[in-house]
């Protein structure tokens, strides 16, 4: 079933079920799809694609080879969260090293979007994302501290036990429009919330299986990467939040009492 | 100066660069030969920029092969309209005087007055409230005093004031102008052509100058704090505009609210909303996170962790800094992480629920301070003594209870808990008789 020229116009509201998570879908006829407009179809609203990464960078020393300006030899680089190619969402990655390097602005265009370099010292790497047009046209910034050293600093150095310094994040697209949607709609790397009943897709237009995947699986560097995973992370939020109600509870019911203590008083002390 | 040489006090660095090795810094710090220490202590106590004169050319003797006498001898001045003889003292080269007009004569500058005919008078320059006599005497005083209204005015035989008799005079002199010229684009250049007087403008421009000058202190204090409050309002008016597209009317309505009271500023405001009870502000936090989603959803892409940071600085934009720390030190005791390592979806929005879970117990906590602070002012009359400490000591233990809570995670609830606990529960426990007496020597034992 394929909705080739003007989809319905669906406005649905589903029930929220927990918080901001989910929210009412309504598709929204922004252009028509004609062949002049040079704009890839129509966004969606309130159909979130989020994208989780991880960027960061390991770091090895060199040991009897360092000399004084290469001590290290380190690779900075942003993989999908779950090593999962990436290559679908972002089209490029410009890393922007300190003004000592050779070249700093370093351009890498395909997976595995990562650099490898050689010095010595620790400083902050702007990695800007470049995505494909249908994702995004502008490109995204983050910013990482290179770290050679360990954050110890009674350890040893060692050639074979690197510093691994990585950081989550997710990236968020509120309005993606519908070929990126349908292009990703069952990529592993992505997470697309739940569509509603009703809300079809044009079905993508090149064939996943055909599409070139870098596997990112085998790659030498991934026995060092962190797996993130947000159970952990949950468990303790919601232990926390459990305490702060009971102590909310507790106060309430104590300005509660106290206020009706006053309430008594109150005849009392005019006697 | 002085005063720290007797005292011994370290004499305070100059900023002086040293730059000519440390001349400069040592002559400022010594008193320099040739000129007394309080002459050179006002020019700053350093030395002069630039000498005044060179001193090798005061050295300099004349050149020998000249022969320099002085004379007393008679001068005409081409700047005088008479021919009065003055003499005064010439320096003779060779006995040769010098030539030349008197030095001075070229300083004598004058405007130039326009002047017309009668013919012209009657043809251009007619005008119903001047007569022929009066512009006469105006042009007349104009040349005298070249120009020099506030004079002019002064001597005007007629009252009249500055404004209108300058625009007489311009007005005059423009319609001659263009009376004269050749062709109208020729004199199009001309200032009096391209930007007449404007009398009524004049007198608005000179009228709000007294104004501003003549202005008190106070006027002047509370006009720079209208308009710094009215750019705040402004520059908050634009950023609110930039992040939202959609108008949230709530958010609109805080607007006219700060611009009433001009002496409060906004964070006052906010803390005044603060105060009393967590709940009314509620309407307006949720249409402020409506808002910043609103905002972000603007973005074609952004971070978890930068929405995140949003939506935390908006939930807390109504807390002040000390309960900002606050709220990260709560999070710290109960071992979050005040970003979240794993910053998924569902991991920021339980972090920020938590957050503001948190926001919301320090109210109450505030809330019960201030509730336990007015009971004992309730009781004071009666037990005097004891009271003032009380409330104190309640309000200590309740902080410090919260804290091995935490750490404990809810676990061992202990002793530490009880005096407290027992605090409110006994005053409940004797609602009847009078409360004062027993919870006082209940509080007495409990120590």
């Amino acid at each position: 079933m394929t909705n080739s020229s003007s989809p319905k116009r669906n406005e649905q509201d589903q029930p929220e079920t927990s918080g901001p998570v989910l929210k009412s879908l309504k598709t929204k006829l922004s252009k028509p799809e004609d062949a002049e407009k040079k704009i890839v179809g129509k966004k969606l609203k309130d159909v979130e694609i989020s994208v989780p990464i991880v960027y960061g960078n390991i770091a090895f020393w060199l040991g009897k080879k360092a000399n004084e300006y290469q001590s290290h030899k380190w690779t900075v680089y942003v993989r999908g969260a779950t090593n999962e190619d990436t290559s679908g969402v972002i089209k490029k990655v410009v890393f922007q090293l300190h003004s000592s390097f050779n070249n700093p602005t370093r351009v890498v265009e395909s997976p595995p979007f990562e650099l490898s370099e050689q010095g010595w010292g620790e400083f902050e790497i702007a990695i800007t994302l470049h995505f494909h047009s249908d994702v995004c046209e502008k490109p995204l910034s983050l910013y990482h501290q290179l770290k050679l050293y360990p954050e110890d600093e009674s350890t040893s150095l060692s050639i074979k036990k690197p510093v691994v310094v990585e950081s989550y994040d997710e990236l968020v697209f509120p309005e993606p429009s519908e070929s990126f949607l349908a292009r990703v709609q069952n990529h592993p790397a992505v997470s697309v919330p739940r569509l509603p009943v009703g809300f079809t897709l044009p079905t993508p237009a090149e064939d996943p299986s055909e599409r070139k995947r870098v596997d990112t699986k085998d790659h030498p560097l991934t026995q060092w990467f962190t797996n993130f995973s947000e159970a952990d992370e949950l468990l303790q939020l919601a232990a926390a939040r459990q305490q702060v109600q009971t102590h909310i509870a507790k106060l309430r019911r104590q300005i509660t009492v106290i206020e009706g203590q006053q309430q008594q008083l109150k005849p009392s002390s005019d006697q | 100066m002085d005063a720290k040489d007797i005292l011994g006090l370290p004499k305070t660095p100059l900023s002086v660069p040293p730059e000519k090795k440390s001349q400069p810094k040592k002559d400022s710090q010594r008193k320099p030969d040739g000129i007394s220490r309080e002459v050179y202590a006002l020019t700053g106590g350093l030395a002069p920029l630039m000498p005044s004169i060179d001193s090798s050319y005061l050295k300099k003797r004349p050149p020998s092969d000249e022969k320099i006498t002085w004379q007393w001898l008679p001068f005409t001045n081409s700047a005088r309209k008479d021919t009065l003889q003055l003499y005064h003292w010439v320096r003779v080269v060779n006995g040769v005087p010098p030539t030349g007009d008197y030095s001075f004569a070229k300083y004598n500058k004058s405007i130039e007055v326009t002047k017309y005919t009668d013919e012209e008078y009657a043809k251009h320059l007619t005008d119903p409230s001047w007569t022929k006599q009066e512009t006469d005497q105006l042009f007349d005083l104009c040349e005298q005093f070249d120009l020099r209204f506030v004079i002019i005015a002064d001597r005007f035989p007629s009252s009249r004031t500055m404004e209108e008799l300058k625009d007489r005079y311009y007005s005059v002199c423009r319609s001659i102008l263009l009376a004269r010229a050749s062709s109208p684009a020729d004199v199009s250049g001309h200032p009096l052509v391209k930007e007449n007087y404007n009398a009524s403008q004049e007198k608005e421009r000179k009228r709000a100058l007294s104004m501003v000058l003549s202005q008190t202190k106070q006027q002047e204090k509370k006009d720079a704090e209208v308009l710094a409050e009215a750019k705040k309002i402004a520059e908050s008016r634009m950023a609110a505009k930039g992040v939202e597209e959609s108008v949230m009317p709530a958010t609109e309505n805080e607007f006219p609210e700060t611009t009433i009271d001009h002496n409060d500023t906004l964070v006052s405001l906010s803390n005044v909303r603060l105060a009393p009870v967590a709940a009314p502000p509620s309407t307006l936090v949720i249409a402020d996170t409506s808002s910043t989603l609103a905002s972000l959803r603007m973005l074609p892409v952004y971070l978890r962790t930068y929405a995140l940071e949003q939506m935390v600085q908006q939930a807390s934009s109504s807390a002040g800094l000390r309960t900002i720390k606050r709220v990260e030190q709560t999070l710290q005791d109960l071992g979050i992480n005040l970003k979240p390592r794993v910053p998924t979806k569902a991991v920021c929005a339980e972090h920020l629920e938590l957050r503001k879970e948190i926001l919301t117990l320090l109210n109450l906590q505030k809330q019960l301070q201030y509730k336990e602070a007015e009971g004992s002012s309730l009781r004071e009359g009666t037990t005097y003594s004891e009271m003032p400490g009380t409330p104190k000591r309640q309000v200590r233990d309740h902080d410090r209870t919260f804290i091995p809570d935490a750490m404990s995670f809810g676990g061992e609830r202990g002793g530490r808990k009880d005096p407290k606990r027992k605090g409110p529960g006994r005053v409940s426990e004797t609602p009847s008789s009078p409360a004062n007496k027993r919870p006082r020597k209940m509080k007495a034992s409990d120590l």
